[in-house]
């Protein structure tokens, strides 16, 4: 019946997500496609920053790695990696920094390292890259990532990236200047956090969906709102620009 | 020498005997790569081919593997296909980065293999985040001995890397993470263009190759072009590295494929989502080396074998930066 996947829905929620948003700090993958997606709809001036080197990129298409060339033309700013790092993201001039990740557990810590020991890994994950200084610094950290009891799980193999660490108070001790994760957007719903725990809540559903479809994939006993929010479907509008002009091979909206 | 290591007082060597070395006043330091990376790059030695996904020389690479190089310290941020081809053809004991993917694409199957499995040999890793590996390169550039950062915190990086310590800050601040110093043996930078006594300018993407060549005892600089001193001149602002640093240069057009070259070629993604299927086998992945580094003599023949159809697919259409006026003053 449905007319679009629950990748894009999910693609489409993450770019909502960033209507309010001035500089958003671009990760690899998923985000990166959201974020593009929304400086096409939601926020035609949002700055598109990637730890490569360019502030207020205007891809002219999607670019594959946050490296790409497309990034460079016409962008605002180019500079080398030490002037980005330190002056844009530790002096906290990023609003927003999104991440995906492989596993993530109740207080939003992220783990991209490894999956088993990490002197022995059974699988040998791509590591930090910048997840870590954006997890840290950006005002508020949106993730998006799949639902699944690989992804999220009661506790993290490594901690590549603090979220809330064991939650309440642990993130304002470690001193870091970002409020940490904001959200979690998943293919069927969206968490948010506690404000007192810290712990993430599931604070609104996908059409079809329900609260059954997404603790199954949940390896702890969720936390639900009081009153769960049903996402509007992406509009025509949106799918057109993903399908058409993001993604046109399908690699990520499957 | 490896890497530095804590407790090495000595890791690089002081100014006036560099300058002295790399030679003024400018003379052709022009050479084939062959004999740069023969001179310049010896088994057991730490290298940094940098560049961030822009730029990577892939050229050096290969004819590191060609040369059979040994023990090497690899030293990158993304590691990318080239590491992930010169693990696999055994050039390297160890790892010193911070993403070892393939960027949109997925693993770095070869690195994974010696990771997990210890094939063709095992790898050592030592790991940071990208502003911890550009913090150890400006502290490596500036002659410091250490760099403070405000990342790593609540991070389980520290536990697993003894070389991410923490310092009290004498003015009060609390407690900050530091990064000692990299000191590369060779770095070796792809610039658009260069003259012959290696003066190199690069725009796009400029990542951390300014650091990785300041930290290094050698630098080797591979470009596009070769251009006049003058052309230099007339565009300072443009210059990253001074061929004060440089004790090689090289000339090799498409040395970067499948990574890019701004304005010049762009990022082959084609050859980087191949990768994951070719490099998943390590039979297929030799197979692949035997091909297209063993079998050929050098990026010429590559770049020939590569065939006119995809260097059309990779040219870009231009976009002309604007002019501006530098003045002149008699």
């Amino acid at each position: 019946m449905n007319d679009y996947t629950a990748s894009e829905m999910m693609i489409v929620a993450a770019a909502r997500a960033l209507a309010d948003a001035k500089v958003v700090f671009v990760g690899i993958g998923l985000p990166n496609i959201a974020c593009n997606l929304a400086q096409r709809t939601v926020a035609p001036h949002l700055a598109l920053i990637y730890e490569s080197g360019v502030y207020g990129a205007r891809p002219s298409r999607l670019p594959l790695s946050i490296g790409d060339p497309c990034l460079v033309s016409g962008a605002i700013g180019v500079m080398p990696m030490p002037q980005l790092l330190q002056y844009y993201l530790q002096r906290g001039l990023i609003d927003v920094g999104f991440l995906g990740s492989a596993q993530i557990d109740r207080y939003g810590n992220l783990n991209t390292t490894v999956i088993g020991d990490y002197r022995r890994p059974k699988v040998r994950l791509p590591g930090s890259g910048g997840a870590c200084e954006i997890a840290l610094m950006c005002r508020r950290v949106l993730i998006i990532t799949r639902l699944s009891r690989r992804t999220f799980v009661e506790r993290l193999d490594f901690v590549t990236s603090p979220g809330f660490l064991e939650g309440g108070e642990a993130r304002i001790r470690l001193g870091c200047c970002g409020e940490g994760p904001a959200a979690v957007i998943t293919d069927m719903g969206i968490f948010r956090f506690d404000n007192v725990t810290r712990e993430m809540f599931l604070a609104s559903l996908y059409p079809g969906c329900t609260v059954e479809d997404v603790q199954e994939r949940v390896s702890w006993p969720l936390r639900i709102a009081d009153e769960l929010e049903i996402i509007t479907p992406p509009t025509e509008g949106e799918l057109r620009i993903l399908r058409q002009e993001l993604d046109p091979a399908g690699r990520l909206r499957m | 020498m490896p890497c530095f290591e804590v407790g090495d007082s000595s890791p690089i060597p002081s100014l006036p005997e560099r300058i002295s070395r790399k030679g003024d006043p400018p003379v052709s330091k022009l050479t084939s790569m062959r004999e740069a990376i023969a001179e310049l790059v010896h088994d057991g030695d730490s290298v940094a081919i940098e560049g961030f996904t822009h730029l990577i020389c892939f050229a050096a690479g290969h004819e590191i593997i060609r040369q059979r190089k040994r023990d090497l310290v690899l030293c990158r941020l993304t590691p990318d296909l080239i590491y992930d081809q010169m693990v696999a053809a055994g050039c390297a004991r160890k790892l010193i980065f911070s993403y070892l993917g393939n960027p949109g694409v997925g693993s770095l199957h070869a690195i994974r293999r010696a990771v997990e499995k210890e094939v063709p040999k095992p790898l050592e890793l030592e790991e940071y985040t990208h502003f911890g590996m550009v913090a150890r390169y400006i502290a490596g550039a500036a002659g410091l001995p250490f760099y403070p950062v405000r990342t790593f915190a609540g991070s389980d990086l520290p536990r697993v890397n003894p070389l991410i310590r923490q310092v009290e800050d004498p003015y009060g601040g609390g407690t900050v993470f530091v990064v000692p110093p990299l000191h590369p043996d060779v770095t070796i930078i792809h610039a658009q263009r260069a003259d012959a006594a290696g003066n190199a300018q690069i725009w796009g993407l400029i990542g951390v190759q300014v650091e990785a060549a300041f930290a290094a005892q050698r630098v080797i600089v591979v470009a596009e072009e070769i251009v006049d001193e003058a052309i230099i001149r007339a565009d300072p602002n443009r210059t990253v590295i001074p061929a004060l640093i440089v004790d090689a240069v090289v000339h090799e057009p498409f040395g970067a494929h499948p990574s890019y070259a701004q304005g010049y070629y762009d990022r082959d993604t084609e050859t980087y989502i191949a990768w994951d299927t070719i490099s998943r086998e390590h039979e297929t992945l030799m197979q692949w080396l035997d091909e297209w580094v063993y079998g050929l003599s050098g990026r010429a023949e590559y770049v020939e074998k590569l065939g006119s159809q995809v260097w059309q697919r990779l040219k870009p259409g231009d976009a002309w930066s604007g002019q501006v006026n530098y003045g002149r003053y008699c």
